[in-house]
């Protein structure tokens, strides 16, 4: 059987079904918006867009791709449609990729999108954009993932977005995006090092301001292996709970 | 001869203490429609997800059509065909997309899996309302459409758990006709119902399931034999009256003669009945005769009987599940 139909089939009913409706697209839009009036009126002075620019796209991923598997597997678990996805002759892993892809593709585009808005009115030359879309992409894999790992921990639509803020809002608060790390209170320093987002967040500082403090290719790695543990939880939750 | 396409042995599952399925073992044959009759909670529908992968045994071995279905439950995915007890299709595609979306599934290319589909719509009546998103089907196109995403890989095996309940009398007559067309085609049907009059319509073999341990396994006619032992021809005259009765009950020592509902008069005998003395009984006697008629037991008989649940009981969960 060639395993790339299934693969396939499964993403594209997954894009058209959730991803590429109107309130998402808006969403995707309207999202990094917010947040770039946000860092204008938070400022004093005139904001400095590139400087702000690696959290808004942090951010942009994190927030697109978590919410997205919250509706797309709790509810098809729900309404029992992922049990015909469960009992179809496909390996757990290729099913969870291909569930997931959608969402990755769809935070890799979020992410670009404050990238648009910032062409118009900043100069974006001088920018590694290899490590930045593959820290965006890496980011996009990692928080998808979260969010698969979140989905598969509850029943409830309400229950898996409750849960997302539970990881979200910490991280947005010490991943180093609004204070530096070295600036947060020691005891909250070592927790900003637990959280996937510091990781990307910083790639994409040194990418396009080079301003992260930690190596590169230290950060890729950990985001690599958030990535391989939170899809290896997750699919041995699904093997757990759903395969009682 | 029939061969064995689903052996199951021993096969348990727990759930904590429970023992929700408990130790069962029985065959199905190549070709065969089997049913398997029991109460809600009895365990059916575990058996159902542990045949085809949806849940896991505590102990025990089930084989489908040669593989062992409990540790190449992939390959044995690609040669079943499942309808879950609730129509699981997905609700803003079309009936034509559902369909392709589920061959897809099974690797089918897109050209394949179109042409398929569109013979599955014009074979279950759906071809007008294949455009329609499946939300907009009524209960019993639901049921039907779902029993076309299980069979749309042509599986030699077709597992379906409680296909009619809930639906209208005339969907539910349908989808029982093209079950049976199905089985004509070679399918192999296993399916849970707590419906016994579709188990005694459909099913070559039943299984009775109570508790989580099947208690009688057999074809329609032996599980009948064993409900009945007693011979009964019941003979419905013009009018009944209980000199008659007695006069027979004198005529025939050898049998038993009661009473029926209506103008009948039954006669039971542990031996076959010959019909030539009892007519020649009533000739001789001027009483007229409109039917002989032999009592069978139903299916329903036989369900009591053998695992004491009354029909009432099973009536009423029926109509829970209907709510």
């Amino acid at each position: 059987m060639n395993k790339l139909i299934p693969f396939w089939s499964i993403l594209k009913k997954d894009m058209k079904n959730y991803y590429l409706k109107p309130p998402n697209i808006s969403w995707g839009i309207i999202f990094p918006i917010a947040w770039t009036l946000m860092f204008f009126i938070r400022s004093e002075t005139a904001v400095n867009i590139r400087s702000i620019l690696p959290g808004v796209m942090a951010l942009s991923v994190l927030f697109g791709t978590t919410s997205m598997l919250a509706v797309t597997i709790t509810f098809e678990r729900r309404s029992r449609s992922f049990e015909r996805l469960l009992l179809a002759p496909i390996s757990l892993n290729l099913l969870m990729l291909a569930k997931t892809t959608g969402a990755i593709i769809f935070g890799v585009i979020n992410a670009f999108i404050p990238v648009i808005f910032a062409s118009f009115l900043t100069d974006l030359s001088n920018i590694n954009w290899i490590a930045a879309f593959l820290s965006v992409l890496l980011i996009a894999v990692t928080s998808t993932f979260l969010g698969l790992f979140i989905a598969v921990s509850v029943s409830e639509v309400f229950e898996a977005q409750t849960f997302s803020n539970f990881f979200r809002f910490p991280m947005m608060f010490l991943c180093g995006l609004f204070i530096p790390i070295p600036n947060l209170p020691v005891v909250l320093q070592p927790l900003s090092f637990l959280l996937p987002l510091t990781y990307g967040v910083d790639i994409l500082k040194t990418a396009i301001n080079q301003t992260g403090f930690i190596p590169p290719w230290i950060s890729f790695l950990v985001l690599l292996a958030f990535s391989l543990f939170l899809f290896l939880m997750s699919t041995r939750n699904i093997q757990k709970k759903w395969i009682y | 001869m029939s061969s064995t396409i689903i052996e199951v042995n021993r096969l348990s599952k727990y759930f904590g203490n429970l023992k929700a399925v408990d130790e069962i073992s029985f065959s199905v044959n190549k070709g065969e429609i089997f049913g398997f009759l029991g109460p809600n909670g009895a365990g059916k529908t575990t058996t159902i997800n542990m045949l085809t992968g949806l849940a896991r045994p505590s102990s025990g071995s089930i084989y489908i059509a040669g593989e062992d279905g409990i540790k190449n439950i992939k390959k044995v995915q690609q040669l079943i065909g499942i309808v879950p007890d609730e129509s699981n299709l997905y609700d803003e595609m079309s009936g034509l997309e559902n369909l392709i979306f589920c061959a897809s599934l099974y690797g089918l290319d897109k050209q394949k899996s179109e042409k398929r589909a569109k013979q599955l719509l014009a074979q279950f009546g759906l071809d007008n309302t294949g455009k329609r998103p499946f939300k907009a089907y009524s209960k019993g196109m639901k049921r039907k459409l779902t029993i076309a995403a299980g069979i749309i890989h042509q599986p030699q095996i077709l597992f379906l758990d409680e296909p009619t309940t809930g639906i209208d009398v005339e969907s539910a007559r349908q989808i029982r006709q093209l079950l049976q067309e199905l089985n004509h085609q070679g399918t192999t049907i296993f399916l849970t119902t707590h419906y016994i009059e579709e188990a005694e319509r459909l099913c070559h073999r039943i299984g009775f399931i109570v508790k989580g341990k099947i208690v009688r396994i057999g074809q329609l006619s032996e599980l009948m034999q064993d409900a009945q032992k007693d011979n009964i021809v019941e003979f419905t005259l013009e009018t009944y009256c209980t000199e008659l009765q007695n006069a027979l009950a004198t005529e025939f020592p050898e049998t038993n003669v009661t009473k029926a509902e209506g103008e009948k008069i039954r006669i039971s005998s542990p031996e076959r009945i010959e019909l030539m003395p009892f007519m020649k009984f009533f000739a001789q006697n001027q009483v007229p005769v409109y039917e002989a008629r032999v009592i069978r037991p139903s299916l329903e008989d036989v369900f009591v009987k053998i695992t004491g649940i009354e029909l009432s009981e099973m009536k009423k969960e029926r109509e829970g599940r209907k709510k």
